[in-house]
């Protein structure tokens, strides 16, 4: 099996996520919920990977990052959380659903929105948010990297216009965190969310929330914090404002033991290798007859994701017939519909394949290949 | 019975990993115990160290700026009822 599917979820996990995850079964109990050896084995466990976290993304105070679900949890807990009916909101085309959902449901409840275009690159223009600044705009939300295209957004120039006017920004890393070597002590985003089975390694079902220290979230959930058992509200302190309920501790324990294997092999390594398979990848299947490459292949930096279609097939037929030939990417719609109507994938959707380091270009060259043959085995369906 | 000793008590879980964390690298006396009831009903956690002890440990919390609730000197003795 050919694994090009790494943006939906990093593949084969490091024996050290699956160790940590396994002894984090094994000899952890419920973090913060008591006081005898497992319990508090499984409360040093979690504070341990708050930490790495922290370290990580350089913001230097662990308890401003709460453990969630996903990035999916992360970013409605900032939106729910923090926008109000009046609030005007500023995002792009570039959005997955994660953010568009969310922000569709609070449009309806009164917070007004901007939808930045795309264009037929996925290029969003990012000068176009001075031009949606108004009085009431509170927030800018955006996705550091788009998980259809691998386009990045130019997180300085938005970093910039955020601290120009005084808004919040808040950043959906969760095609970058692993990737881009954020550090948030020089980089003032307000509200990171992050995942950590894409690019950070770890298992599903464990993701994370940065909040800058003066900046408070409405939690989505409460209930049992292991602390203030009498109080009839839920702790307001961080990070337990935002956890309620049992911690996932064993996934908490592989994030922490995939972090751990991202800094052993370096951002700067994992971003040269994959930047290598990015760029053979493209320029093969550039060349091949009646295929149609999406994105920015200009731009100095991208995600490792080549995204595309060929001519006249549904994205569906072609990735099934990929998988016959054992290479699993991804077809249809990406939870990106509007970057799919900017692309005009709309109807067709687009099959994405997505590289990590562990990829070689020998598996490239295979998947081109197969790429190859269908080309010729549907361009002859085509012609019947 | 209840406990005997200097206790610190915490307002969040990640209070008290960070406090036994900072005294594990400091060499600090005291080890996490479950919130001791003549303190608080409340739930949670709370470090016990000796009542000698408090100087050194607040100071070191004042100068890592750790996060604590409440600081109390427990007697032991028997529980009422």
């Amino acid at each position: 099996m050919i694994y090009l599917d790494q943006a939906a979820t990093s593949y084969p996990k490091p024996p050290e996520v699956v160790q940590a995850v396994t002894e984090a079964l094994i000899g952890a109990g419920s973090s913060g919920r008591g006081a005898h050896e497992l319990s508090l084995a499984a409360s040093r466990l979690v504070f341990a990977a708050r930490q790495a976290a922290a370290e990580f993304f350089g913001c230097g105070d662990p308890s401003r990052i709460a453990f969630t679900a996903n990035a999916t949890e992360s970013l409605n807990l900032a939106l729910f959380g923090l926008l109000e009916p009046g609030d005007h909101v500023i995002t792009t085309a570039q959005e997955h659903n994660s953010v568009l959902r969310p922000l569709f449901l609070l449009e309806r409840r009164g917070v007004d929105l901007t939808i930045m275009p795309a264009d037929r690159h996925g290029i969003v223009d990012l000068d176009a948010m001075r031009r949606a600044l108004r009085p009431a705009t509170r927030a800018v939300v955006l996705s550091h990297g788009s998980n259809l295209t691998g386009n990045l957004l130019d997180l300085a120039w938005v970093l910039e216009f955020c601290r120009e006017h005084d808004l919040i920004l808040i950043l959906d890393a969760a095609q970058t965190a692993g990737w881009y070597p954020y550090n948030l002590a020089d980089q003032p985003i307000d509200i990171l969310c992050f995942t950590g089975h894409k690019a950070l390694y770890g298992p599903q079902g464990v993701g994370g929330i940065y909040v800058r220290p003066g900046l408070s979230l409405r939690p989505l959930k409460v209930g049992g914090s292991g602390v203030q058992t009498f109080s009839r509200q839920h702790p307001g302190e961080m990070p337990e404002a935002l956890e309620a309920g049992t911690l996932n501790t064993p996934g908490i324990a592989g994030l922490a033991a995939g972090i751990a294997y991202v800094n052993k092999l370096g951002l700067d390594s994992i971003r040269r290798v994959e930047g290598e398979l990015t760029s053979f990848f493209y320029k093969q299947v550039q060349e091949v007859p009646c295929v149609q490459v999406y994105g920015d292949f200009q731009a100095a930096e991208r995600l490792p994701i080549v995204t595309l279609n060929i001519e006249g097939v549904d994205s569906s037929l072609v990735s099934r017939l990929l998988a016959e030939r054992g290479i699993c990417t991804r077809s249809g719609g990406h939870c990106a519909p509007l970057l799919h109507e900017a692309l005009g994938t709309a109807q067709h959707g687009a099959v994405r394949f997505s590289f990590a380091h562990v990829n070689t270009k020998e598996e490239l060259a295979e998947a081109v290949e197969a790429l190859k043959s269908i080309v010729q085995v549907c361009g002859g369906e085509k012609d019947d | 019975m209840t406990e005997r000793g200097l206790v610190i008590a915490f307002q969040t879980t990640t209070q008290a990993l960070a406090w036994e964390r900072a005294c594990r690298e400091r060499n600090m006396p005291g080890r996490l115990i479950p919130m001791p009831v003549a303190i608080s009903a409340h739930c949670g956690l709370a470090w016990l160290a000796e009542p000698e002890d408090r100087e050194s440990l607040l100071e070191m919390a004042e100068e890592l700026g750790l996060g604590y609730d409440l600081v109390v000197e427990l007697e032991g003795g028997e529980a009422d009822g």
